[in-house]
């Protein structure tokens, strides 16, 4: 079995409480019906919710498992021959990808870098002096006639576009969201 | 103290020694091949004035005419400034696709992350430190590069738990260990300054242990590679004899493309396995690099 397939059944077996414990990795529940942690995403609502935002279809997501540490934060996991247990007490799983805490789900600058190259919607490319101005965590005004929110960041480097990270987009401002270490003055 | 004549009675060429010693390094990049191919990042580096220069002996390690982290291909996670020697022991280990590996003093990830990509982010790294200052910098160097294969654990190698985990022996382990330091003294000039031989002995005592923890953990036919950045005997050949006294290893040839001399049998008054020539001492000038020791251990037990 692939680990990416995820056990999330195992969720309701022995041993798990019904609380997110904020230090443990807890593997996402595949379905809603088989979750126990109230408030917890199942895993096809994640990749539902990335095909519907940017096209990134699921089939991208095989050979990945999902899992939660602190509220809300997903992390992504490369499948390994034996599927890691329900639970994994240590101090990071694979790297995060999204966090769903709030009203609207946010990718991480990471997982924008490491999947966003599937995405066919709500991408947003800028040109250099642009893209200087997000990777240094300015806001700034621009035209978008696509969704509101949470969009790709693209630009093109050596040839082709390459998603860089996550802005947000409302009435006529791209916010940027590149986290303080990776801002760059470039 | 005169740390560098210490090594008199070992290198050849003493006076080219001292004089790599103290010149600064060249700045050297790893492409990381998880995100991009090494045309495109060295494309990316021509437009931004780098400059780039292959090494000839391990693809995707290019040598920069200026800093690394200020550029569009490292925010885009396309590259981790690496020392050239540093890529060493990775590549003496050779993990492969699917494989289960511990890194057992991993931080801040330069060889972790180096190990996924040559593994093609599939299989299992374990990267485990102490320091969790150094863990943080590890887990924003998995990020940044976009890996998913690794776990990270923060605690004592020497008492290193696979509990948390669902597999068992490793295939391959790393401890590229912590050390004095003595190779890096072209980065860092402090390093012999705060020399002390009680450090070296301290020291060492750790790395016995993590090493012995490691050769436990492997799987019988799996490998182990020991490796330091430092020159000093006592955190190198002495460590190893030490373990294939205590654990069923034993250290095998090296097919190392890099100018290097054999390990050394014995120090001062000390004499260690005659097998110990099978280990690789890599002085600074003999590639323009940092210092550095390497040896590769097969698990028989």
């Amino acid at each position: 079995m692939s680990d990416g397939d995820g056990a999330g059944g195992g969720n309701s077996s022995e041993g798990h409480t019904a609380e997110n414990v904020p230090d443990r990795f807890d593997r996402l529940p595949a379905t809603a019906n088989e979750r126990v942690v109230a408030g917890r995403p199942s895993r096809a609502a994640v990749l539902e919710w990335f095909e519907e935002r940017f096209g990134v279809g699921p089939a991208v997501f095989e050979g990945y498992s999902l899992w939660e540490r602190g509220a809300g934060k997903i992390w992504v996991l490369a499948a390994a021959a034996e599927p890691e247990p329900d639970a994994v007490d240590v101090e990071a799983l694979g790297m995060t990808v999204l966090r769903t805490r709030q009203e609207h789900w946010k990718p991480t600058m990471a997982g924008v870098q490491r999947f966003g190259g599937h995405a066919t919607r709500n991408v947003l490319e800028l040109d250099r002096q642009q893209a200087r101005r997000f990777l240094a965590g300015e806001e700034q005004e621009l035209g978008w006639d696509g969704d509101w929110g949470y969009l790709i960041v693209a630009h093109e480097i050596a040839g082709e576009p390459e998603p860089l990270g996550v802005g947000l987009y409302t009435y006529g401002t791209l916010r940027s969201q590149v986290p303080k270490g990776r801002r760059r003055e470039l | 103290m005169d740390v560098l004549g210490r090594y008199e009675p070992l290198v050849e060429d003493i006076d080219a020694f001292r004089a790599a010693c103290g010149r600064p390094l060249p700045s050297v990049v790893r492409v990381n091949t998880l995100r991009t191919s090494v045309e495109r990042a060295s494309a990316a580096l021509e437009e931004a004035g780098l400059a780039p220069e292959p090494t000839d002996w391990h693809p995707g390690l290019l040598r920069l005419s200026g800093q690394p982290g200020a550029n569009w291909p490292y925010a885009h996670g396309w590259l981790h400034g690496q020392e050239e020697v540093s890529a060493v022991p990775a590549r003496v280990l050779d993990p492969q696709p699917g494989e289960v590996v511990w890194d057992a003093t991993a931080a801040p990830g330069s060889k972790t992350t180096q190990l996924a990509a040559l593994m093609g982010d599939e299989g299992r790294v374990v990267a485990t430190d102490n320091n969790i200052g150094r863990v943080a910098a590890l887990r924003s160097n998995t990020e940044r590069l976009g890996v998913t294969n690794t776990a990270v654990t923060t605690e004592d190698a020497r008492n290193h738990s696979l509990k948390p985990f669902a597999h068992g022996a490793y295939d391959r382990a790393l401890v590229d260990a912590p050390c004095s330091c003595e190779g890096t003294v072209r980065k860092n000039p402090d390093a012999l300054a705060e020399w002390t031989f009680e450090h070296v002995e301290g020291v060492a005592a750790v790395q016995k242990g993590v090493l012995r923890r490691a050769v436990q953990a492997t799987r019988e036919g799996g490998t182990v590679v020991y490796s330091t950045c430092t020159f000093a005997p006592e955190e190198n050949e002495a460590v190893v004899d030490h373990v294939l006294g205590e654990e069923d290893c034993r250290p095998v040839e090296v097919d190392l493309p890099l100018s290097h001399t054999n390990g050394v049998t014995g120090w001062q008054d000390e004499t260690y396995d005659e097998r110990l020539t099978r280990a690789a001492r890599i002085y600074p000038h003999h590639n323009d690099t940092g210092g550095f020791f390497c040896v590769k251990l097969e698990v028989t037990g």
